[in-house]
């Protein structure tokens, strides 16, 4: 066997390498390494931003590289090394002077992203059922690797489902009108042409359309506990005013089709990037293109197909839990108050409108696991969080928790971005060495937990210490104004791939 | 097999690394690697069906990039689990032609002991270089 070779071996960064702007707000300046065109920035508290790796430093500021950034190169408080973009890596690229697209700014899982699900039943009534409850989710929602859908689809519905998104759930009755409502870009992008997507892409996710896939995709049961409301009032506004209320938070993306929509331009923009608009990147991973060429239109075109595939295989999950959730309460959904929170995007780059150095500016915001989170009054909110901010749910570990959070006014900083999950500190390889997966199902039913996964290694890499705690990234989104905690859900029953 | 995975590597995703003497060696290695993170038990994968697959590339790291992405494809498209059979990478003018058997069958939940969904080959680090007598391929899947 031949020596490792010692590039890109992960180890801690040094603090001194930054310089502290607040608490929970951390720069690298542009005299960092030759070519960064804007400073970067980390936010984050003492511990987390110590405990990160260096190479989330290294990618921060290969990103503070890229044409047409601006303001910053940003980084949330759960952020880890990535490709390309670390995770939770946030970009804004002007895009009337040169600024880029980037699938390595977006993630091969494009909108991979969260939804929740309110009921009006408490624990108390769940918990006599929860067993039943969580086998009937396992088998109604297919989890793991290769799971194809139970809806067959022909290719030339699959375009449909493309360029509609979850209104294509709607339209064969998968769901109520409000659900559109209630998620970003009201579940279908515009732009999407699937004319820009491969044939191979189609071939990958023309059966996926209500799958779960794996990895950190899950589907949980949480309970909203009295003593984890943050904010009693704002929490009644979005659902949550009942004792030890029932909800359902689930987490997945758009699949393989995605994954090919962005594995297809990340070779189409390694051909053009250099010989035909002579930029030059640190990391193959941020292989990109002026967003205003043939190149990165096509792309953002297709994107969108995929972010629309997420919207409609999220749609096509919650049909799926209400079906659950009606058949073992006897009741049809509308009447167990199954109605949605939200739906966000945590793997998106979005065309929006920010205020850079006093002026109005259309940009391309890259949130690569950061989410979207629109203060009060801002228009593309639904009515009725107009006053309260936008929801954002951030997924933790299954056996620690997770939140829901709002946006706030004082996001501009981060061009109204935060935190997406709780951010991952050690590797699958060493999880999967440190725990076994049955016993971790035995531990976690013992503490009120019931879990059901395709796969023991699996469960066993999403261990909770192989995440950061959950708590300190949500306070760190909190000190930093750019978001504000509403109610921490536990977990008590959760299906994985 | 001549692949490890790497604990310190990535953090989401999952690293390796593959070698051996030639690049249908490290070719071979790279392959069974990717398919392990999807199925544990690579013995338990009956070579029940085959797919020919032809590539050619000027660059042979970028040849071992698209040649994984085969792998991940065929998983997704036809729910196959696949290893090499047969490979050969030899030179054609200025580029590399590959030609390659993939052997497998179609996942089994029940049989096929299944891990985590490769969603992508990622570039993030990907190298494939001739140490001494070896190739030496590093390699992150997205998770």
């Amino acid at each position: 066997m031949p020596p490792a070779l010692p590039s890109y071996k992960r180890s801690m960064a040094p603090l001194k390498m930054l310089r502290k702007v607040s608490d929970v707000l951390w720069e690298i300046p542009t005299s960092f390494k030759p070519g960064m065109r804007v400073p970067a920035r980390i936010y984050g508290t003492e511990k987390l931003v110590s405990e990160m790796d260096a190479v989330v430093f290294e990618q921060v500021t290969n990103v503070a590289c890229l044409p047409g950034i601006v303001r910053y190169a940003l980084c949330m408080p759960d952020g880890h090394s990535g490709y390309g973009f670390p995770i939770g890596g946030v970009a804004a690229m002007d895009i009337a002077n040169g600024g880029v697209i980037s699938p390595g700014g977006i993630g091969f899982d494009i909108n991979c992203g969260m939804r929740l699900v309110l009921t009006n039943l408490t624990e108390r009534e769940v918990r006599p059922r929860l067993k039943e409850l969580v086998r009937m989710l396992f088998q109604r929602v297919p989890a793991g690797v290769g799971s194809a859908g139970s809806v067959p689809i022909r290719r030339k519905e699959f375009r449909e489902v493309i360029e509609k998104g979850a209104r294509w759930c709607l339209e064969r009755g998968c769901g109520w009108q409000e659900d559109l409502d209630l998620t970003e870009s009201g579940g279908c992008m515009a732009g999407a042409d699937s004319s820009a997507v491969s044939e191979r892409a189609i071939d990958r996710g023309v059966d996926q359309v209500g799958t779960l896939g794996s990895g950190n995709h899950y589907l949980e049961i949480q309970v909203a506990r009295r003593e984890n409301i943050a904010d009693e009032e704002l929490a009644r506004s979005l659902g949550i005013h009942i004792a030890d209320q029932v909800v359902v938070m689930f987490h997945c993306g758009s699949r393989g089709f995605g994954h090919q929509v962005a594995s297809d331009y990340l070779r189409i923009f390694l051909q053009v990037m250099e010989q035909k608009y002579g930029i030059h990147v640190t990391d193959r991973e941020l292989a990109c293109a002026p967003f205003d060429s043939p190149e990165g239109g096509n792309y953002f075109a297709a994107m969108q197909c995929a972010v629309n595939m997420s919207f409609a295989n999220r749609q096509a999950i919650l049909h799926g839990i209400r079906e659950v959730f009606s058949s073992v309460f006897g009741r049809p959904a509308e009447r167990l108050g199954m109605h949605m929170v939200y739906d966000v995007a945590h793997n998106t780059a979005r065309i929006e409108e920010h205020t850079v150095d006093g002026v109005r500016k259309r940009l391309l915001v890259h949130r690569k696991g950061a989410t979207r989170a629109f203060g009060p009054g801002m228009a593309e909110l639904p009515d009725r969080y107009r006053r309260t901010g936008q929801p954002v749910i951030i997924g933790g570990s299954m056996e620690t928790g997770s939140y829901l959070l709002v946006g706030v006014g004082s996001g501009a900083e981060t061009f109204y971005s935060t935190a997406h999950g709780s951010g991952r500190t050690m590797s699958r390889t060493r999880a999967r060495k440190l725990w076994h997966g049955r016993k971790l199902q035995q531990d976690m039913e013992k503490r009120g937990i019931y879990v059901l996964s395709t796969s023991w290694t699996g469960l066993a890499e999403e261990a909770r210490d192989a995440y950061k705690s959950i708590d300190e990234v949500v306070r760190a989104t909190e000190l930093a104004g750019i978001s504000r905690p509403v109610v921490r859900f536990d977990p008590i029953g959760n299906i994985k791939g | 097999m001549p692949y490890e995975y790497l604990e310190d590597v990535a953090v989401a995703d999952i690293a390796f690394r593959a070698w051996g003497p030639e690049l249908d060696d490290v070719f071979t290695a790279a392959a069974a690697a990717t398919t392990k993170i999807m199925a544990d038990d690579l013995e338990a994968i009956r070579p029940l069906e085959t797919r020919e697959v032809e590539l050619r590339q000027r660059e042979p790291d970028l040849l071992l990039f698209d040649f994984l992405q085969e792998i991940v494809y065929f998983k997704d498209a036809e729910r196959l689990l696949l290893l090499v059979d047969r490979i050969r990478v030899a030179a054609e003018g200025a580029s590399l032609l590959l030609t390659a058997t993939l052997k497998g069958e179609r996942i089994d939940p029940d049989r096929h002991s299944l891990r985590a969904d490769v969603k992508a080959v990622t570039l993030h680090g990907f190298s494939l270089v001739r140490t001494g007598p070896y190739w030496e391929a590093t390699v992150v899947l997205d998770i």
